[in-house]
């Protein structure tokens, strides 16, 4: 999982060449960074397990229409965890990416806030710890104590650090609350576990849990929400700080004005969101409040 | 018991030959049966062993970093949604931490992680032992009160053992997939019995009919002279053919004894008839010489008035037909050594001829004869004469009559004479009385002829025989030749 180098020194020279062909012209504009790309190079979006992002038909599509909108060419690249996405855009391999809130908030100096998504109307999610549907004598967080317990991923909100801080709440120490816990590195494989009886229980993103309900029922429907979490800000979309701020204004363009088309209505619907606001650093207080209390930030 | 054996070979064969493919069939296919599921017991151990090499491979890194979820969608891999139809099948796939307990299953409702050994059950106890004593991998255990077959492993990362694998295979698979090869089994089975019994039915039958024919005519071979076996009944060179035509042997010895009894029994008749009327006739031909010469004398005299004379006339006949009579009953053979010649042969045609021509009858005259022969002329004319005359009378009217004469085969030492006629062809019970004396059924006839020509030839040790043939009458006569016959024979 490592980026790969070889890939990544035609970028550098490109970036060299139009640097030195940017400052020849002299052109002067405020946009121009070591990232100029006013000459329409491959923008580089990353896609966390944050979301459904095994639907590769709906991303090919999206990525398409993405492209056709922007006229430039781009590039959807998957990692398995939130870790890798991170690394990539810390090692500047990604211009955009949509990723968690809290690592959003673990790469504040990194990245800008570009846009956040609308759930429901609004640009916030919660947190859901699931139980199976026939396991009847799981009511609460306390009756999970000793168990085995499914996470999604260490960098994820919901699905690890919204349930360790209720744990705590709960006055327990959520290292040994459990008898064991293990990842699954995706919100919809933390469903699975639940359902096939692996977990007794899973903390999962409350977008992507109501999402299967109607995309995998049959998984879905298999486990129960046994607790709510309180909003916290969707994960957001963001961009590195070093992307040209055309590029940026162009990005953020697209996807607020995505729901205005018909194509892009259809794929958010497919995505089971409303669209795009520009969002604020405000949302992810709660976020910012667990890590604090947890001694992250 | 014994009915079995004592059933007929056309059902004996067919039963004890169709007994005999269906035990070899049963034992043919519990043989191979018994070998498929020993087979299959080895092909579920070598596609387990395989199987946890790969996985016990691949599932080391994830239990080296504790990694329940990828583990357990290593484990989950070999697992079809459905339950496990074949044999082969994995059931459940187990990773056992160092401490035995469950690190990861395929199936965490039965075998939940973190469970140990004896919350899962008997099975997993004995594991368990056997898995800390183990040095043999795979480790394999099949416990006889149990349904389900266990395969295990080692995980090994370098050289730190980092727990084991099990695999759980489900016998209750084997068995219906057992029963189903047994049932195809029976099924090939029955269609090889199908094609086969018909096929031995046949055969059997086929061998047993002939047999079961030659059975029923030696059971009546005492009662009955056998008739000769049909010739297609059983037309092989093997043991059973050697049978048949050793039967055919004897039947026809047996009927050539019977035919030669029937012949001594006919010749000692004729010899005991021969000997008593021989016996009369000397009796009555002494008295009557002399009654004939009282006779002649009495009609010597000259005073004897003409009724007397009348009346000695009338008892002269009497006495004349009476010695005729007897002396044709008397036959002599005692002859002048005459031999048999052209001329005597001539003569005979020319003293039928009358009668063949009174009668319209044609007449073939066919002999072959050198110009003299050493036989009795005179008795030969004789039964010539005798035969011809006889068949003259019995051929119909305008019908045929024929002679051949001569040396059959060309054997040197016999005269053979056939005369035949056309006319009513002769029953049994004539064939059977022709030769004895007044057995004529003819009108005007005396039926002394072939009497006086059996005595002829009979004496002369010759042999005559009288039998139908092609529609024809045919009476052979053969006589012996050689030195010219001087005996004297006489009855």
């Amino acid at each position: 999982m490592t980026p790969s180098i070889p890939n990544s020194l035609p970028n550098r020279n490109r970036r060299k060449w139009l640097i030195n062909s940017a400052c020849l012209a002299t052109t002067g504009l405020i946009g121009l960074t070591r990232k100029a790309s006013a000459t329409g190079g491959k923008l580089r979006v990353g896609m966390t397990p944050a979301f459904l992002h095994d639907q590769h038909r709906l991303l090919d599509e999206w990525r398409e229409f993405m492209a056709a909108s922007l006229q430039r060419p781009i590039e959807f690249v998957f990692r398995d965890s939130y870790r890798e996405t991170m690394d990539l855009l810390r090692l500047e391999k990604l211009d955009f990416a949509w990723i968690c809130d809290y690592p959003y908030l673990h790469l504040k100096q990194e990245v800008r806030l570009l846009a956040v998504p609308l759930y429901q109307e609004r640009p916030y999610y919660r947190s859901y710890l699931i139980v199976r549907k026939d396991n009847t004598q799981f009511k609460s967080m306390a009756d999970l104590s000793g168990s085995v317990f499914a996470y999604a991923d260490p960098y994820s909100n919901t699905g690890y650090l919204a349930p360790r801080y209720h744990i705590r709440n709960l006055g327990h120490d959520p290292a040994s609350f459990f008898r064991k816990t293990f990842f699954t590195w995706s919100h919809r494989k933390v469903v699975e576990a639940v359902a096939s009886g692996l977990a007794q229980g899973g903390a999962v993103d409350s977008y992507i849990r109501d999402t299967l309900v109607h995309v995998e029922p049959e998984l879905a429907l298999r486990t129960r929400v046994i607790w709510r979490s309180p909003e916290y800000g969707f994960p957001p979309f963001v961009s590195h700080r070093s992307v040209a701020a055309s590029d940026f204004q162009l990005m953020q363009k697209h996807l607020l004005e995505m729901s205005a088309t018909e194509k892009g209505r259809s794929l958010l619907t497919r995505l089971n969101l409303d669209g795009f606001t520009i969002g604020n650093q405000s949302l992810y207080e709660g976020v910012a409040r667990m890590m604090r209390a947890f001694g992250e930030a | 018991m014994r009915w079995l054996f004592n059933l007929s070979f056309r059902r004996k064969i067919p039963l004890w030959t169709s007994f005999l493919i269906s035990l070899s069939i049963f034992v043919v296919g519990a043989a191979l049966m018994t070998r498929a599921y020993e087979d299959m017991k080895r092909a579920v151990v070598i596609s387990a062993s395989n199987l946890g090499h790969t996985l016990a491979n691949t599932v080391a890194p994830a239990l080296l970093h504790d990694d329940v979820w990828r583990a357990f969608e290593i484990v989950r891999s070999p697992i079809g949604g459905e339950p496990a139809q074949t044999p082969v099948q994995v059931d459940a796939v187990v990773v056992l931490a160092r401490d035995h307990t469950v690190f990861v299953s395929s199936d965490p409702d039965t075998l939940p992680t973190l469970a140990e050994p004896p919350a899962l059950g008997v099975d997993w106890v004995r594991l368990s032992t056997r898995l800390g004593a183990e040095s043999n991998w795979p480790l394999v255990l099949e416990p006889d009160d149990s349904d389900y077959l266990y395969l295990a492993l080692p995980i090994i990362d370098r050289d730190a053992q980092l727990g084991h694998l099990v695999l759980r295979y489900s016998k209750s698979v084997f068995h219906p997939w057992f029963i189903d090869s047994l049932w195809h089994g029976v099924e090939i089975g029955l269609l090889v019995l199908a094609v086969l019994i018909p096929i031995n039915w046949y055969w059997g039958r086929r061998m047993a009919t002939p047999l079961v024919d030659l059975a029923q005519r030696m059971g009546t071979i005492l009662e009955t002279v056998p008739a000769p076996l049909p010739p297609d009944l059983y037309p092989y060179e093997d043991e059973l053919g050697q049978l048949f035509q050793a039967y055919d042997r004897m039947a026809l010895a047996l009927r050539d004894k019977a035919a030669l009894e029937n012949e001594m029994v006919k010749s000692e008749r004729l010899a005991a008839i021969g000997q008593l009327t021989a016996g009369i006739a000397h009796e009555i031909n002494n008295p009557l010489a002399g009654l004939i010469t009282v006779v002649d004398t009495l009609k010597l005299q000259r005073d004897l008035d003409p009724r007397t004379l009348r009346q000695l006339e009338l008892i002269d006949r009497g006495l004349m037909q009476i010695r005729d009579t007897v002396a044709a009953l008397l036959v002599q053979t005692r002859v002048q050594a005459r031999p048999l010649n052209q001329h005597d042969l001539e003569d005979v045609h020319t003293l039928i001829q009358t009668q063949v021509s009174k009668r319209r009858v044609r007449l073939e005259w066919s002999a072959a004869m050198p110009a003299e022969l050493p036989a009795p002329a005179s008795l030969v004319r004789q039964i010539l004469i005798n035969l011809l005359l006889n068949a003259v009378q019995a051929a119909a009217e305008g019908g045929r009559v024929s002679l051949w004469l001569g040396r059959k085969d060309g054997a040197e030492s016999s005269l053979s004479m056939v005369v035949r006629n056309d006319g009513t062809l002769l029953g049994d019970e004539q064939l059977a009385h022709l030769f004895e004396p007044f057995a004529s059924t003819r009108a005007g006839g005396h039926g002394l002829g072939l009497w006086v020509t059996y005595q002829i030839v009979t004496q002369l040790e010759g042999r005559i025989s009288a039998r139908n043939i092609d529609g024809q009458v045919e009476f052979l006569v053969n006589l012996p030749l050689g030195e010219m016959p001087c005996s004297t024979a006489s009855a």
